[in-house]
């Protein structure tokens, strides 16, 4: 009497559970060929597939192996690498943030470059252990809006903004990877006390949060803040697609190394312990060619780092006349200080 | 629905009277005494371990640095002013739901309310809208919005069908003849309501809250769009500002407790109440009661609800779609990510129903301490975000599951482990509807267990289950943040394919696959509404 109901309960668990073991089974077949050899190669991608997609697909033909990406946010991913420990399926990460990189260089799960890579790169624009290297940099900027502020008014500095006479004008996005990234710069070059001063003046005063940068971006564009703090591509992207006398901002480039002027880079480790390090090695030297600079200076917009190629973008000023603060892009790694200043400061 | 003791008792018979045999009742219902049988434990004690293993996870992230840092964590004043703010977005949006969720039911069921089978069908469909697609219509549409007010408002409208499906299913299903009896001493509809139908409603209602506010709890789209910190979000931004896990480990300790005193609160307020009910043979259809003049004004509270809930945020994306210079419509590729959401969803649903199954059972005809931790261990999980869930599979699978790691089963499992509770919350009501004295009449008929279980209770409990599993299919096809995680690489859902194009801040290119999801939803949505227990 027994056994009918339950054989029938166990093979009914047991389809349930085996069904997507046999999909399993089909997938590893097809991936049997990165694991085997130094043959294929995993890309985890923090940057979004709709900007680099193109690139990496020319990559895969670059370093004649097969190439799968697997995208995300850059820090969900670093966590997923460190959980996933020796036993990750990357072999290469793109970053979205230096501070993702150095994360990982931290725990020591990125291997050494070769120094011929290091050196297509300015060293403030790589990890100091020589792990990972910068492929893109973005400047953080000034957005305004014409209507409501005068180019000779928009404040040379981002002390400037916490004044009164920019009461409820200001819009950024506190929870933005880049705005975090900028303020443990401000951190690094002014102190903990100066900055945290900063951070509760500018609640003070009356900023406007927003989401992320395009939506401080519109909010400048609309005139619902008059100055918005943001990475200057976005305002270019946004010109490349509606042409600029339809888009209502501006941009202000700060001088004087202030911390509002931060560069910070989008980059790329390769992982350790993945097997795929000569296939990774290929990657990182076709994302410094001169082919891949290009398409980051044309396509998003971001100041390429490598190859000696220089933007083309209309209007952008050039890289070496940027006046950034001098700083190890290594220390923007200790974000999570400034998330707790920012949390106590009640911003996010 | 008769309360408690009388559930094994024809319907006729004398009910049990007096509060002795309430309270013996109480804690010993059809089945008690029996332990359940192995067929049932086995299955649900293996679907326990499974809801359990992020607590393993948990346990040694935050105790990695020892035990201290996690308390200092814990013990942080912010933790305590995130637990508030928490907890407050639990209590008022919970509290909407029930408002929506019970006055939608009683006027679509008990009143002659015009289309009253429609508006059921419009105030389930709500399931299929994800929390982040609304939040980001509202606050697209209102700026203002972002916040507290905000997130309830967002969280309320995307979850009330919780509510309203479990209770519009009891108003189907309770006898109206107590009703019926305290009219006819004179008493009015409101007070009849209050007095009578309202505490014979408390299980289901209850029991629909519980998965609100752990939805709550949970949620990541919608409090993060809408600038309100949370814990879930706390923990989030943990994760991606330091890259340190044992902070949110910590953190998520605290709502893995939150979700146990939950849970333990809605079985007790379920233990008071009682859900037996004397069989489907006796129950007759409710007299209709007429609306009269008032007929207008539930129009406008049906109409209303549904404007805010389904009508904005389609509109919304029926904006996007129209407006947006980003929108372009790669149909194979749609048509692609629509069918791996689809299979993936539905391989998600039946492994949670098949593990929901015998803890469902179990916790609906068996008491005692053992049944109740089986039922709390499956909600384990469900408190938690998504990311912690899936770091968790993460971890152990790279450790001892390797073959399985970033690969379908393990997507489908992670599923399983965030859902069971939505699951089981179904197979238990299902089964609590099923009159168990066909069951003894069963047993005493020298049937086996297990041929009881076949022949009776799961044929009685089927449709129950499968609405179960339709809703299951829902909430996993909406699902984000573990399905970043852990799909295949190379993989998409709708829910990632969503994420990304809005990662990239054109919401217009995003919108044909919101549009999509909320459609495909819809389907298992608009069965759920018309399901009638």
């Amino acid at each position: 009497m027994r056994r009918p109901l339950a054989g029938r309960v166990t093979a009914l668990l047991a389809a349930g559970l085996l069904l997507p073991a046999l999909a399993a089974c089909g997938s590893d077949d097809d991936k049997s060929g990165s694991e085997g050899g130094d043959t294929g190669l995993v890309i985890y991608s923090g940057r979004n597939e709709k900007l680099v997609k193109p690139i990496l697909d020319k990559l895969e033909k670059a370093v004649g192996a097969e190439v799968q990406v697997r995208y995300g946010d850059s820090a969900e991913l670093a966590a997923q690498i460190l959980e996933e420990g020796d036993g990750t399926k990357a072999g290469l990460f793109l970053s979205q943030d230096a501070g993702a990189l150095g994360a990982l260089s931290k725990e020591g799960m990125l291997a050494k470059l070769p120094q011929s890579s290091l050196d297509e790169v300015d060293s403030a624009y790589r990890g100091g252990a020589g792990d990972w290297v910068g492929l893109s940099g973005r400047v953080r900027v000034i957005a305004y809006n014409p209507d409501k502020v005068t180019e000779d008014d928009v404040p040379d500095s981002v002390h400037d903004v916490v004044k009164p006479e920019w009461k409820d004008k200001v819009g950024f996005a506190p929870t933005n990877a880049s705005f975090q990234a900028f303020v443990t710069g401000m951190r690094v070059l002014e102190g903990d006390e100066a900055t945290r001063k900063w951070l509760e003046d500018l609640k003070a005063n009356g900023a406007k949060t927003y989401a992320h940068n395009l939506a401080t971006l519109d909010a400048v564009e609309a005139g619902e803040v008059s100055l918005g703090l943001v990475n200057h591509y976005y305002w270019y992207e946004r010109v490349a697609e509606k042409g600029e006398d339809k888009v209502g901002a501006k941009l202000h480039f700060l001088p004087g190394k202030d911390p509002g002027a931060l560069i910070n880079v989008a980059g790329v480790g390769i992982l350790k312990d993945s097997g795929q390090t000569q296939t990774a090695q290929k990657a990182v030297d076709y994302l410094l060619s001169k082919e891949a600079q290009t398409y980051f200076a044309d396509k998003t917009k971001e100041y390429p780092l490598a190859a000696g190629v220089t933007s083309t973008v209309e209007g952008l000023p050039p890289f070496d006349s940027l006046q950034s603060p001098d700083i190890d892009l290594g220390k923007l790694e200790s974000l999570q200080e400034t998330l707790a200043m920012l949390q106590d400061v009640g911003l996010v | 629905m008769t309360t408690t003791s009388s559930a094994a008792r024809p319907a006729g018979a004398p009910a049990p009277a007096g509060r002795r045999r309430l309270r013996t009742a109480r804690g010993a219902p059809a089945g008690s005494g029996r332990r359940p049988p192995l067929v049932l434990l086995v299955p649900a004690c293996i679907a326990a371990l499974f809801a359990l293993l992020p607590l393993g996870y948990l346990a040694v992230r935050a105790l990695e640095r020892g035990p201290g840092y996690a308390w200092d964590v814990v013990a942080d004043e912010r933790t305590l002013q995130l637990l508030g703010r928490s907890l407050g977005l639990t209590a008022v949006v919970v509290a909407a739901c029930l408002v929506l969720g019970i006055s939608l039911a009683w006027l679509t069921v008990r009143t002659d309310l015009p289309g009253a089978r429609a508006w059921s069908v419009l105030a389930t469909l709500p399931l299929a809208v994800p929390s982040y697609v609304a939040a980001f219509a509202w606050l697209a549409a209102v700026p203002q919005a972002a916040g507290f007010g905000g997130a309830a408002l967002a969280l309320t409208l995307v979850s009330f069908p919780y509510v309203h499906l479990p209770v519009a299913a009891a108003l189907r299903g309770i006898d109206p003849a107590q009703e019926e009896a305290a009219r006819s001493l004179g008493h009015g509809p409101l007070r009849t309501f209050l007095r009578v139908t309202l505490p014979q409603l408390r299980p289901a209602a209850a029991g629909g809250a519980l998965l609100v506010a752990l939805y709550v709890l949970s949620d990541f789209g919608a409090v993060s769009l809408m600038r309100y910190d949370t814990f879930t979000r706390a923990i989030h931004t943990s994760y991606r500002a330091s890259f340190d896990r044992t902070p949110a480990a910590a953190l998520s300790v605290v709502l893995v407790v939150m979700t146990v005193t939950l849970v333990a609160a809605e079985a007790r307020t379920r233990g008071r109440a009682g859900h037996a009910r004397a069989g489907t043979g006796t129950a007759r259809p409710a007299v209709q009661l007429p609306l009269g003049r008032r007929q207008p004004i539930a129009l406008l509270w049906c109409g209303a609800v549904v404007a805010v809930a389904l009508a904005f945020p389609l509109g919304t994306l029926g904006y996007w779609l129209a407006a947006g210079t980003s929108a372009t419509w790669d149909l194979a590729g749609l048509a692609d990510t629509a069918w791996a959401t689809l299979g993936v969803a539905a391989a998600g649903a039946a492994l949670t129903t098949a593990l929901a199954l015998p803890v469902g059972v179990i916790a609906a005809r068996h008491r005692g301490r053992r049944a109740q931790l089986l039922e709390q261990a499956a909600y384990a999980g469900h408190a938690l975000p998504g990311i912690t869930v899936a770091l968790s599979l993460v971890f152990f699978a790279v450790r001892y599951a390797y073959p399985l790691y970033q690969q379908l089963p393990l997507l489908v499992c992670a599923y399983a482990v965030l859902f069971l509770p939505v699951a089981v919350a179904a197979t238990r009501a299902a089964v609590l509807q099923a009159p168990p004295v066909l069951e003894d009449v069963a047993r005493s008929l020298g049937r086996s267990p297990l041929r009881v279980l076949r022949e009776v209770t799961v044929p009685l409990a089927a449709p129950g289950v499968a609405a179960g599993a339709a809703l299951t299919f829902v909430v996993c096809m909406k699902e984000l943040p573990a399905t970043l995680l852990l799909r295949p690489t190379g993989m998409d859902t709708l829910a990632t394919r969503l994420w990304t194009e809005t990662g990239a801040g054109s919401f217009a290119a995003a919108a044909p696959y919101a549009a999509t999801l909320i459609l495909l939803a819809a389907v298992p949505s608009y069965l759920l509404g018309r399901h009638r227990t």
